[in-house]
């Protein structure tokens, strides 16, 4: 656990801390609140005109529906097909902001994102191999979880590309952080390369199939898959406030954090698990959705500043209300037909992201 | 490390227990017969070619975006590609019954549809001439429709196998290579087991590649093993690729393809639906090979 003695200095860090953490606290109650709309916004709306006000007052009265046929089916589509991607759209973006804000405390780099550790192309290479060879070399994989086949080896990619790096970067117990940057790039590349001869191996069917995965969608929702990979980005979720303080100690670099008394290794290595797991497992799911990673936790650091103590859960609440407006666009702009949601995330979050920069020029940091 | 090693080793035995206690309940099957076919979704180009051919367009209520022939079929609400369908925007159209080419998806999305009271009927798909009477009757007794199907059926047999007794005298078979793309002067071809493999037979030619099936990117130098006389490809098929671009590669141009500079261009949809058009698709593109050799 981390010692009480280093919240001094790490309190002095930024200049105007009273001001800041009231400010933080008001945005945080703020984003609960988003979030409460996106979920009402996102449970009224979709291509059907199934109302689940409706759905939920028939639940609640116990009444007789007035037409049996057409409200089994609005309770269908709210508890089967909207609700199950409300909350896979609440973890996964969750996920991938958190993630993406604690990779960047731990590189000390505003363009860390969890695609760095390898975790994003060991998860795609895990989803791609079953996709492609999931009929034949793979079929007792298949036979043996069906639909699951797919989120489930996406997970084991991206872990077991984290935990090689892990290896490759850990020398006599000290995790070298450059290191595991540079061997990130290589298992990446290594990993692509692999995926890239699956890719050559695919039929025609199958490409097109790898093509709508890599952009990402929260349309494969079923509650079978929350059961599975909900718990894991829960925990690991559950996990990272834990990592606040001694992120904020790292900002000061290793051997300053360590001198206050932070358990650095440990903490490279919690950060480390947690994001591999989150952001596996949020692949997994969604294939890729790209942006949230790095958008949602730098918007927030020009709102409320770097203090990971306020900017973690920040950044759970904003990543999981972008993550679930941006699934409501893509349900129903093209109804009734479907967008995939990282070509919404990119529409719509790059050219705002890009107004906020330009307004805040030079005052960005971390 | 090992430490490490272990921390993760817990969840993932775990989470595996957990994929496998979590396998979804198979829907019911064996629907063949629609009990109110009064508003069908029909999700694949042919399938909607052959429900207009029996003349039964008015149970229409969708499409998927394969689907743009007959030209009316445009006025028609598009629940988007057949291999990437929502669920909800299927069951907004409030169909009484789903008709889907094999190969319809995702998974994720059939299994939510059969899980609605909406009976669910896929269409098998073979790149033959029994494929699409096969399709026609499946579809016709759908509908309840099986007389009108049998007429069909009857109709495009005979259509079918004339068309194909056209090329059959013709001794010297040209060799036919169907580039889907041109991407950086890379060529997309079409092996065995696709549409465009089955056509090229139909029409009396020999597929120019040999050894893989499906879309593969192929080799300067398996073009020119291949030796294709004549080169296919999709007209309205994305942006199109200039005669100049395609015999500029310089594996092309030295294919007998190339030194006669002979390429063929036809819709996408009607050379490769294998629906009610493919009689007359496989006499233009026979036509187109042959010339004046064609006995009708």
């Amino acid at each position: 656990m981390v010692d009480q003695s280093i919240a001094g200095p790490v309190k002095a860090m930024s200049v105007s801390e009273g001001d800041r953490s009231g400010r933080a606290r008001i945005v945080i109650v703020l984003l609960c609140l988003g979030l409460a709309a996106a979920v009402f916004l996102s449970l009224t709306s979709g291509a059907s005109d199934a109302s689940a006000v409706n759905v939920i007052r028939d639940w609640l009265s116990g009444a007789v529906p007035f037409d049996a046929a057409l409200s089994a089916r609005d309770s269908l589509i709210v508890y089967d097909i909207r609700l199950p991607r409300i909350i896979l759209g609440i973890l996964v973006g969750a996920a991938l902001a958190v993630s993406g804000a604690v990779m960047q405390g731990l590189f000390r780099n505003p363009l860390a994102d969890p695609g760095l550790i390898g975790v994003s192309a060991g998860s795609s290479l895990g989803a791609v191999a079953i996709i492609v060879l999931g009929a034949t070399i793979l079929a007792p994989v298949t036979a043996l979880f069906g639909t699951l086949a797919l989120p489930m080896a996406a997970f084991f990619g991206g872990l077991a590309t984290t935990l090689v790096l892990y290896q490759v970067a850990t020398r006599r117990g000290q995790t070298s952080v450059a290191t595991m940057l540079l061997a990130g790039i290589a298992l990446a590349a290594l990993a692509m390369a692999l995926t890239g001869i699956l890719i050559f191996m695919a039929d025609d069917r199958q490409l097109r199939d790898l093509t709508f995965w890599s952009l990402g969608s929260l349309g494969g929702a079923t509650w079978a898959k929350i059961a599975s990979v909900g718990p894991i980005i829960i925990l690991a979720l559950a996990a990272m406030p834990f990592l606040a303080r001694g992120l904020n100690a790292l900002a000061l670099g290793e051997a300053t954090a360590g001198h206050l008394g932070i358990p650095v290794q440990r903490l490279k290595y919690t950060a480390i698990i947690g994001v591999s797991a989150a952001v596996g497992a949020s692949v997994a799911v969604s294939g890729g959705i790209g942006f949230v990673g790095i958008v949602v936790p730098h918007l927030l650091r020009l709102l409320i500043g770097p203090d990971n103590r306020y900017l973690l859960p920040a950044s759970a609440l904003l990543g999981a209300s972008l993550l679930l407006l941006a699934d409501a666009v893509a349900r129903t702009i093209v109804a009734p037909a479907e967008l995939p949601i990282g070509i919404v995330t990119a529409v719509a979050g790059a050219p705002f992201f890009l107004w906020i920069l330009l307004r805040k020029r030079g005052v960005v940091d971390l | 490390m090992g430490c490490f090693s272990r921390i993760v080793a817990g969840p993932m035995v775990g989470l595996a227990l957990a994929f496998t206690a979590l396998q979804p309940a198979d829907a019911a099957e064996g629907v063949s017969v629609f009990s109110d076919p009064s508003k069908i979704a029909a999700i694949g180009g042919s399938i909607t070619e052959i429900v207009y051919a029996l003349g039964e367009e008015k149970h229409l209520v969708a499409r998927d975006s394969t689907s743009r022939y007959p030209k009316a079929v445009l006025d028609l609400p598009d629940v988007g590609y057949m291999r990437a369908l929502s669920p909800e925007g299927v069951l907004s159209v409030n169909p009484t019954g789903i008709l889907a080419l094999q190969g319809s998806g995702p998974k994720e999305a059939v299994d939510v549809l059969k899980k609605t009271s909406i009976p669910f009927i896929e269409v098998p798909e073979h790149y033959s001439r029994e494929g699409i009477l096969e399709k026609v009757r499946i579809i016709g007794k759908a509908l309840g429709a099986d007389a009108k199907a049998e007429v069909l059926a009857r109709d495009l047999d005979d259509r079918l196998t004339s068309a194909e007794k056209q090329t059959a005298s013709i001794k010297e078979r040209k060799r036919v290579l169907f580039v889907l793309s041109v991407q950086g002067g890379k060529i997309l071809a079409a092996g065995s087991e696709t549409a465009a493999d089955g056509m090229v037979r139909l029409a009396g030619g020999v597929n120019a590649v040999e050894g893989f099936s499906g879309y593969k990117q192929m080799s300067d130098e398996a073009i020119i093993t291949a030796r294709p006389d004549v080169i296919l490809m999709m007209s309205n098929a994305g942006p199109p690729v200039s005669d100049d671009e395609l015999f500029g590669n310089p594996s092309v141009a030295s294919t007998p393809a190339g030194a006669a500079r002979k390429l063929i261009r036809i819709d996408g949809a009607y050379l490769l639906g294998f629906g009610p058009r493919t009689a007359d698709a496989i006499h233009d593109l026979a036509v187109s090979l042959y010339g004046g050799q064609v006995t009708d």
